[in-house]
This record gives structure tokens, C-alpha cells and sequence, in this order.
């Protein structure tokens, strides 16, 4: 019997099925067997009906992507079988509701097994959503796992619900044949996050004390989580009526000296950039966790893309600071959101995470003990010696804050140009001076870059050929760079541009290739201004992530090997 | 004695309603602070236009936010500290045409602020506009025949909104304008005061004002019912006569007493964080 190391497993049917159920389950039965896993979740801008599929991928190595081709096939409709008959690999297996779907003629390695689950559903008189179950006991029996781990799992998810769950599952289990067998790694499980979970909890080891958001895919799952969690960790969660109030109802508490966070997409983003410039001109910090989707306008509102990043740079009126990182995975997530809070009251202007569907609604094993703690760093306070200025001008243009009520200061924020004190000027001297003193800290910011590790270096060090990626590319890139021994260059601080690290990760590169999800290499645009250049370019913006597998077909044809 | 001036250098025109305004919020403010309310709780907001400049005049806390953006931020600062009093400026053409959806939200809410309404009616900062209260056929620079639509009556809206203290005052009647003001900002949850403030250079109405304005005296304002029709009396274009005075009153929890939470250490924190994940193992 053949061993599985490395596969993937897709579940698919229609909106309302219980897909993402089904999806977790599976997830979580090989996370007790100590695999690690990517989940990737596709799904339609729908609420009933339309094609809806999961693919989990185990590993035996930390993966942070999925792969297109797929090792199971698990159809709870025609359709699912139809549309991702192509993915499967030639020994693939299948496993289908023999009473809705017809296999049909198959290529002679693939194995299939149908279970009537319609009609076993119907005579124990239990609720038809259930053959989501009954497909994963099927599963579970033919790639020979053991009963006991699914029962764990359904006991854990439905607690004394479990009942009819585990009653269709297991009919269905004793009904399949084992024929394959994944076996436990010996590795313990870890926990399984969403990397909006892991920007959520990132945030919270910051400090946060508020978050704001209006509900937009991809980071409506941060709003529902945190809300969820928000007695827990002591945290003010508010969704109000728009992202322009989202944005301005956070530099409220920011002015309280409450640490605040906002989420949105692009659309979403877009109202919000008055509330940007306000911010860096009133000093406020906010930090804005941006999740990137596919353009213009509404586009495709579930699927993903990285098209955001010269809007982040841009976006608001006038000249001022901002920071922009951008994580590639649920560690890096945790971590740089942290960070992103921490610098972003270190020098009160706002801060970004660029996120976007395929990481913020990934599903990753998260190793947590890996993760340095970047901690909660206190901001510059006032030593309550003469007058309160709020806008004080000092050498790196940061001024110690004070909070309402203070007996001692008048505390004035001003959207307009300002004093030291914070009243509206318009002469020409306290213009250029005030202006400065903002502008002035972006220099301490970049400096302050040099102490994380800004730009990342995957796979072989003294490769003369390099992959290039930033985001959520960075799972697919570093798997396929192993396969072809290249270099990869991931900078995750993208502004201010720690252009000192990134041509030290660069040197002895020759050949550089983009990989981005966009039509116009965004980051390329970018490094273009600190004299870099790409060699080649593979640009996916079809809405759907990068997989190590199709990428290795595209690094082959750029490098002619 | 406590000083409230700054040395910002006013810029009102002279004869500007805006000045009643200031000085009904001084001699509230003083009162206030005698009767125990400390000023350092004291934040003021505003949005953009002549009414705004009145906390570049005053000397407490303030937050200069943009066109139309008032409420959320005097929101976002009720519920990250409720202990501090939010006095929130707002002109007509910021609350009642860039942020209606912030003023309606802030009723809705009921979140424990005070809103006060320079409504002057006409954009004057941006040289003479029509603005949603300006009376029809109102000629302005961009609707040099005419305005072709009708203004609304915020305070239906309000009444409507679920504001729970909805109040009309005038630039020209202090007296009855500081009273207003006190009870509104000494009201728990949303208070609303629409002030008629003149503007002397684009829309002088302190003639018309004073032949039409009567102070409320046979009214209850804890009844809906009377409170709504009261309101109506006026529609903002009419001749006829212009009620002033507390419309409505009413008591009802605000937002800001949800969000009571205590603080937590670090180390608590990362412990909690720790529990979070081991549930998803």
C-alpha cells in the first residue's frame, strides 16, 4: 500500500453544502496525525448555490500554499467532479455521492468510490447537509485512518451535537475500502489559524486596544474573530456605518492614546484615505490592515490579488511618513502586525499591513514558539515640564504625547496646518517648519527598519538566479525556488524601502524574476527607484494564487530549464 | 479665574453669529466648571467651515477633524474614555451634507455627546453656497436662478434618528441660547442643538430671524407625539413662525456604557493568547 507524504485534498459543492465545515474537519483530523497544512478556500461572491471548494494540503514540511493538483477528490456534486478532473494527479483518488454523481470513463491510475450518501442520509431520516460529514468518514477509511481521530475531532467541533455526524460518517466509513494509507509523522499537532486570525492576535500582543472595521472580503473574518474575542483580550470592537467613519472614529481613540486598528479591502480603502492623510497630519497612528482582492472597482470580490501596494504608497492627499509591510505567512503575519502597531505609535503616523484573500483567508499551521515576541513598546509621553505642546518640534520630529483629561495640557489634534500648540496657522515659516518636522521622521523610521529582519533570503544563498516576491507569494516561491536551487528575496518592509538590506540580499543575483499577483509587477515599479530591475516576470491575475506546481511550470519557462 | 482664550487671532466677520456661539459656550463652560465639571474633561470637536475655527478660540482639549467628520471621532473618543465631555461643532453643509449618515449614525446610537449646529444656511467659508437647509429657490453661487430643491428639517430627522434631547436656539437670543446649550451638553446620551446663526456676509437673516422666532412655552418635551409636531411647525422655507426651544427629551442607555473594559497586562494577555491557539490544535 502506497504511503502519502505530501498531498492535497479537495472538497467541493455548492454554496450552502457545508464545505468549509467539511474543510475544517479534514484540516484538523491531519493536523492530529502531525502533518502541516495550507487550506485554500475558493468560493463564489454568493450566498446559496454556485461552485464552492476547499483544497487541504498536509505536508510533512512547514508549507505556506497549495498545490493545483490534487491527490483526492472528495465530490458532494457533479460539477465538483466535472471542473477539477484536470487537477487530479494519475494516481488520484476519488470519492463521490454515488447517488448524484456518475464518474464516467477515468484514467486507468485513478482509483473512485462511491457511497450512496443521498439515500443513506434519507433512511436514517438526518439532515441532507450531513453528507458533508459522511463524504469525510468515506475519506478517512480509504486513505486509512483511524476511526478514532475522526471521532475526536467530530466530539471536539459538535461537542454532544456529534451524534448524527458521527452516525452518517460512520456508515460511510464501513462502507469504503481502504486502498491508501496516510500515516501520523510522529509530529506534534499545532494550532490552525486563518492569517486574519494571526494579524488579529498580532495586533492584540501589540497592545490593541480597538478595532474598527466595515465588513469587506477578505478581512471581515478579523472583525468577526476579534468581536468574538473582545471580552477576552478587554478590546473595543465597532463596526459603524462606513470605512469613512471606520477611519475617523479610529483617530478618536488614538487621541485617547488607545491603540486602534482598522480592515478593509481596496473599495473600502478608498473611503478611507481622508481619514489617512488626517492621520499622519493630526499625528494620530492607526494601523490599517489593508486585504488586497482583484480590480478595479468591485472586480472579483472573493478572489485574490496584489494590487494595492502603489495605492498604499500613494493614497491621501499632501506629502507625509507611512509604514507598509506586507507578511507572506501566518508567522510573519503575527509578527509584523505587532511590529506594525509598535512603530506606528513609535512615530505616530499610520501603518499598513498589506494582506490580501490568499493569506488573510489561508488556513496555516502556525507555529507560535517560533515567533519572536516583538512585545508592546510604550509611546514618548510628555515629562510635564512647562507647557504642553502637542506638536512639539524635536530632533527626530516626535512629539511626547499626552492624553485627555490632563489637568496640566490643553490637548489640541488639527487636520489643518498647525502651531506647536496645535492652533491653525497659514504662514509661510510654521508651514515649512511643521511640514518638516513630519516629514522628518520617516529618516528614523527607515533607520529603525535595520533592527527586523525587513528583507528576507530563502533557498540557496549563492544562486546567480532569484525569485523576487513580497506577500503571500512567498509560500509558492520558496517551494518551487527548492526545485530549481534558486535564490529567493522577499522584502516585507515596503515603506519606507529598506533598500540597504534588499542589495545586500541581493548581491551576486544576475538573473531576477518577478512573481506577483498583479498585471503590472507592482513591486518591480517599486524597486525601480532604488536601481533595480527585473529579468523576467510572472505575473498570475486571474484572481487565483500562485501553487508551487504551476509555478515550477513557469519558472521552467523563464529560465529554459 | 480660569482663562479660556488662545492667542489665535479671531477671523470671523464682524457681526457673525458664530460669536454668539462662543460666547454662550464660554459662560457655559464656566459654569459648568463651578458647578464641579473639571475643563481638562472637557474635548471639543469640529469639522470644517467658520463654525470650526471657534477651538483654535477656546482653550481645552480639541480635535480639528475634516469636512463632515465630527461625530465619528467624538465617537471613537466617548468610548475609549467616557469620562470626558464631548462638545462637537458641526456647520450645516458638515453635518447635514457631508456627514448626515455620521449625524444620523451618532442619534441612532445614542452616544453620549453634545452636537451643536451653526446653521447658518448658506456655505460660507467656500463664499456663499446653498446648503440641505438653505430655504428653496435660495440664489448662490452655483445656483445663481435658484436652488430647484426643498432644504430639510433636521430636526424631524433627528426626532426620527432617535436623538434624545433635539433642541432649536438662535444667534441672536443668548439668554435662551446658553440655557439651550447647558441642558444639552448636561444631557445623558445624544443632544442635538440646531443654532439659526447668522451669516452677515451672504445670508444675513437677523431681521428675519427676529420677526419670526418665538421661545416654546406650553410644550412637553417628553412627548413624541407633540415633540414631531412642533418640529413641523417650521420646514425650513416657509414664511411662517420659527418655534425655539427643547423639542425633545428623553432618557435612554447610551452606546458608550457597553464598552466598559479593564485593562490587561502583557504578560495576561500573551497567556490568553496562548489558550486562544491551543483550542484550535
Amino acid at each position: 500500500m502506497k504511503e502519502k507524504t505530501d498531498f492535497s485534498v479537495l472538497i467541493g459543492g455548492k454554496a450552502g453544502f457545508g464545505i468549509d465545515k467539511a474543510s475544517s474537519f479534514i484540516a484538523a483530523i491531519f493536523n492530529r496525525l502531525g502533518y502541516r497544512l495550507y487550506v485554500y478556500r475558493d468560493y463564489p461572491s454568493l450566498i446559496r448555490g454556485g461552485h464552492t471548494f476547499s483544497i487541504i494540503r498536509a505536508s510533512r514540511e512547514k508549507i505556506a500554499s497549495h498545490n493545483n493538483r490534487i491527490g483526492f477528490l472528495l465530490a458532494l456534486n457533479q460539477e465538483t467532479l466535472d471542473i477539477h478532473k484536470e487537477r487530479l494527479k494519475e494516481d488520484a483518488v476519488i470519492i463521490y455521492d454515488s447517488d448524484v454523481v456518475k464518474p464516467g470513463a477515468l484514467p486507468s491510475g485513478i482509483q473512485s468510490t462511491g457511497i450512496p450518501l443521498t439515500k443513506m442520509i434519507k433512511a436514517e431520516n438526518l439532515q441532507e447537509i450531513m453528507r458533508n460529514t459522511g463524504i469525510i468518514g468515506a475519506f478517512c477509511k480509504v486513505s486509512g485512518i483511524d476511526w478514532n481521530i475522526l471521532e475526536t475531532v467530530f466530539k471536539n467541533s459538535f461537542g454532544e451535537k456529534a451524534g448524527p455526524n458521527l452516525k452518517i460518517a460512520k456508515l460511510a466509513y464501513d462502507k469504503a475500502k481502504e486502498s491508501i494509507k496516510i500515516t501520523p509523522t510522529g509530529e506534534k499537532p499545532l494550532p490552525v489559524v486563518s492569517g486574519n486570525e494571526a494579524i488579529g492576535l498580532g495586533l492584540i500582543n501589540g497592545g490593541l486596544k480597538a478595532y474598527i472595521s466595515y465588513p469587506m472580503t477578505p478581512t471581515s473574518p478579523i472583525l468577526h474573530f476579534l468581536a468574538g474575542v473582545a471580552e477576552k483580550f478587554s478590546l473595543k470592537v465597532i463596526h459603524p456605518e462606513s470605512e469613512i467613519a471606520v477611519m475617523l472614529m479610529a483617530t478618536g481613540f488614538a487621541y485617547c492614546g488607545q491603540k486602534v486598528a482598522v480592515g478593509t479591502s481596496g473599495g473600502g480603502f478608498c473611503l478611507m484615505t481622508e481619514g489617512l492623510s488626517f492621520s499622519a497630519m493630526s499625528e494620530l497612528p492607526v494601523v490599517i490592515v489593508l486585504g488586497q482582492r482583484p480590480g478595479p472597482s468591485t472586480g472579483l470580490p472573493t478572489y485574490s490579488a496584489q494590487t494595492e501596494l502603489h495605492f498604499a504608497l500613494n493614497a491621501g492627499q499632501g506629502e507625509f511618513p507611512r509604514l507598509i509591510v506586507a507578511p507572506g505567512d501566518a508567522e510573519e503575519a503575527y509578527y509584523w502586525s505587532n511590529i506594525a502597531l509598535n512603530l506606528s505609535w513609535k512615530y505616530q503616523l499610520p501603518a499598513f499591513v498589506l494582506s490580501d484573500k490568499t493569506l488573510g483567508e489561508g488556513i496555516f499551521s502556525f507555529d507560535y514558539g517560533s515567533i519572536k515576541d516583538a512585545g508592546e513598546t510604550s509611546a514618548e509621553l510628555w515629562d510635564r515640564n512647562g507647557t504642553y505642546k502637542r506638536y512639539l518640534d524635536t530632533e527626530t520630529g516626535v512629539s511626547p504625547l499626552a492624553f485627555p483629561p490632563d489637568a496640566d495640557a490643553v490637548i489640541k489634534a488639527n487636520s489643518y496646518q498647525h502651531d506647536e500648540a496645535g492652533i491653525t496657522i497659514e504662514d509661510a515659516d510654521t508651514t515649512v517648519k511643521m511640514l518638516n518636522k513630519i516629514l522628518r521622521k520617516e529618516k528614523y523610521l527607515l533607520s529603525e527598519l535595520d533592527n527586523y529582519e525587513s528583507v528576507r533570503v530563502y533557498g540557496r544563498q549563492d544562486s546567480e538566479t532569484a525569485l523576487l516576491c513580497w506577500g503571500s507569494n512567498k509560500g509558492a516561491c520558496v517551494e518551487a525556488a527548492r526545485k530549481f536551487s534558486l535564490k529567493v528575496v522577499q522584502p516585507i518592509a515596503l515603506h519606507p524601502f529598506p533598500a540597504g538590506q534588499f542589495k545586500k540580499a541581493m548581491v551576486g543575483v544576475k538573473k531576477l524574476i518577478t512573481v506577483e499577483n498583479n498585471a503590472t509587477a507592482q513591486l518591480v515599479r517599486l524597486i525601480n527607484k532604488y536601481g533595480f530591475d527585473a529579468d523576467e516576470k510572472i505575473l498570475r491575475y486571474d484572481g487565483r494564487p500562485f501553487t508551487p506546481d504551476e509555478l515550477e511550470t513557469e519558472i521552467g519557462r523563464v529560465t529554459g530549464k | 479665574m480660569i482663562n479660556l482664550n488662545t492667542n489665535a487671532v479671531n477671523t470671523w466677520c464682524p457681526g457673525c453669529g458664530n460669536f454668539a456661539i462662543l460666547n454662550a459656550l464660554k459662560a457655559v463652560l464656566k459654569s459648568l466648571n463651578e458647578e464641579g465639571l473639571p475643563l481638562e474633561n472637557v474635548v471639543l470637536v469640529s469639522g470644517i467651515g467658520c463654525h470650526a475655527k471657534i477651538v483654535d478660540y477656546l482653550n481645552v482639549n480639541s480635535f480639528y477633524s475634516l469636512h463632515g467628520r465630527v461625530f465619528p471621532p467624538a465617537t471613537g473618543i466617548k468610548i475609549a474614555n467616557p469620562a470626558l465631555k464631548l462638545i462637537c461643532h458641526s456647520g450645516d453643509g458638515d453635518a447635514y451634507g457631508e456627514g448626515l449618515e455620521h449625524l444620523i449614525f451618532a442619534a441612532k446610537r445614542n452616544i453620549d455627546i453634545t452636537a451643536i449646529i451653526h446653521n447658518n444656511r448658506v456655505y460660507g467659508l467656500t463664499t456663499g453656497q446653498y446648503t440641505p437647509t438653505s430655504p428653496r429657490c435660495f440664489k448662490g453661487r452655483s445656483t445663481p436662478f435658484g436652488t430647484k430643491e426643498t432644504p430639510i428639517n433636521p430636526l424631524e430627522i433627528m426626532l426620527a434618528s432617535g436623538a434624545t434631547f433635539i433642541a432649536r436656539g438662535t444667534s441672536n437670543g443668548l439668554e435662551l441660547l446658553k440655557k439651550i446649550l447647558k441642558e444639552a451638553i448636561l444631557h445623558k446620551g445624544f443632544s442635538f442643538v440646531d443654532v439659526l446663526q447668522v451669516c452677515v456676509t451672504f445670508f444675513n437673516m437677523y431681521e428675519y430671524y427676529n420677526k419670526n422666532v418665538y421661545e416654546m412655552k406650553d410644550h412637553e418635551p417628553g412627548d413624541f407625539n407633540m415633540a414631531m409636531k412642533r418640529v413641523r411647525e417650521w420646514d425650513y422655507t416657509t414664511d411662517t413662525k420659527i418655534p425655539l426651544g427643547i423639542f425633545y427629551e428623553k432618557k435612554a442607555p447610551s452606546f458608550e456604557e457597553e464598552f466598559s473594559r479593564s485593562e490587561i497586562p502583557h504578560a495576561d494577555r500573551k497567556l490568553q493568547i496562548q489558550q486562544v491557539l491551543e483550542k484550535t490544535i
